[in-house]
């Protein structure tokens, strides 16, 4: 039988996933706008209440608590652009997602070198 | 008979972008990874191919969850982009062929695929970084695109034989188009990589490297695999061989390797280049 286990660590972004997460994956798709990425710094909180997300939701916004977004259905792809209005990027967010500062969240990327006999 | 002069595989992450807008290619994180487009541009610049179709997933641009095609192709004039979110510059439009996407369409429905077509739509970096890295100095304006979009978001997610058979029946439409013009396939993203969670920089160079063998010799062993596995063995985001599959689908009968590359890390991935042309 196939094997459908999520590796720890991952959530998997499914149906079930969507549906609870739809109002914050929402809210960060108007972060591909200029206008909702000033709209949401100018107040965060009222930005969340705007698109209905739950509490928990609007609290891990409130304290970029990246894993309980995901825990709690948001997709990578508009977490994503949640990091990209804080100003980090895809090594800023790994790092925060596993605990590690950015440069050891590179070290262990590093660590898996391959093809880099200049690099 | 169009003709189908090669794939191209390549990653279509924004920080390749980046680099080149930055002018980092000869810098030592870059360099070894860059030398791998040298001999696909020499490629594209000898055989002028006049259309590109180009096989890459949305990343929330153009596509977010409320209307999410599973499979979609463009049949647009042109193809606007955006910063997405990142401050990423946009760059000029994509020109479309959409009498190629048309014949494409009808094609494919008449064999019972039925993709969404998008007569407007945003790209992303998954079409643009490919375009604007092979074709250096925004000379891909002169290479018409038929951007081909597949799921890679939400699950479920086409199958890996699903993607491989869509590609197949895409490369059927390109042969028996009625015209002298010369295509080449895009597949784009991937390889190992995972974005999300604690598991977040996880990469498997060794499976990426069959992938690759697989690519050129049997690409039909890769259909075995479900996304599920491929989460488990190659990220979360290793589901993009998708689309690298649905550009071999393209090709029917045996390819040659000309070019390959796996470079890792490349931002949070490993990064493949692969050229392969019809043997």
């Amino acid at each position: 039988m196939a094997d459908s286990s999520t590796p720890h660590g991952t959530y998997k972004f499914d149906g079930a996933m969507a549906t609870l997460g739809y109002n914050l994956n929402r809210m960060c798709f108007t972060f591909n706008e200029a206008a909702g990425r000033e709209a949401f710094l100018q107040d965060e909180a009222a930005y969340c209440d705007k698109f209905g997300l739950n509490e928990v939701q609007k609290e891990a916004i409130l304290k970029r608590d990246i894993i309980t977004l995901l825990r709690n259905g948001g997709s990578i792809y508009y977490l994503a652009k949640f990091a990209g209005v804080l100003g980090l990027n895809v090594q800023d967010l790994g790092g925060i997602m596993t605990g590690q500062t950015t440069a050891e969240f590179q070290a262990y990327l590093d660590s898996q070198k391959v093809g880099k006999p200049n690099g | 008979m169009a003709k189908m002069i090669g794939m191209i595989g390549t990653s279509h992450i924004p920080a390749i972008g980046r680099a080149v807008d930055q002018g980092l290619e000869n810098t030592p994180y870059w360099v070894d990874f860059f030398a791998g487009y040298k001999p696909m541009r020499e490629f594209l610049q000898a055989q002028k191919p006049d259309i590109a179709v180009l096989f890459y997933n949305d990343h929330g641009l153009s596509m977010f969850l409320d209307k999410k095609p599973t499979f979609a192709i463009g049949a647009a004039a042109q193809y606007e982009n955006a910063d997405e979110g990142w401050g990423i510059n946009p760059i000029p439009a994509l020109t479309g062929e959409t009498e190629l996407s048309w014949h494409i369409i009808n094609h494919l429905i008449e064999n019972d695929f039925d993709p969404t077509v998008c007569q407007e739509i945003k790209v992303d970096h998954g079409a643009t970084v490919p375009m604007s890295v092979l074709w250096p100095n925004h000379s891909y304006q002169r290479i018409k695109v038929i951007p081909v979009a597949i799921n890679c978001e939400r699950h479920p997610m086409p199958k890996p034989s699903r993607s491989y058979a869509f590609g197949k029946a895409i490369g059927d439409a390109i042969r028996s188009w009625n015209s002298e013009e010369k295509v080449v396939v895009l597949g784009t993203g991937g390889l190992s990589h995972q974005l999300d969670g604690e598991r977040a920089g996880y990469l498997n160079t060794d499976f990426d490297r069959m992938c690759m063998d697989q690519l050129v010799t049997n690409p039909e062993a890769l259909c075995q695999y479900t996304n599920d596995d491929l989460t488990r063995i190659a990220g979360a985001q290793g589901v993009e061989l998708a689309m690298w599959l649905a550009a071999r689908g393209c090709f029917s009968g045996p390819v040659k390797e000309v070019e390959r590359r796996l470079v890792a890390p490349i931002s949070n991935t490993a990064a493949g280049l692969q050229l392969l042309l019809p043997a």
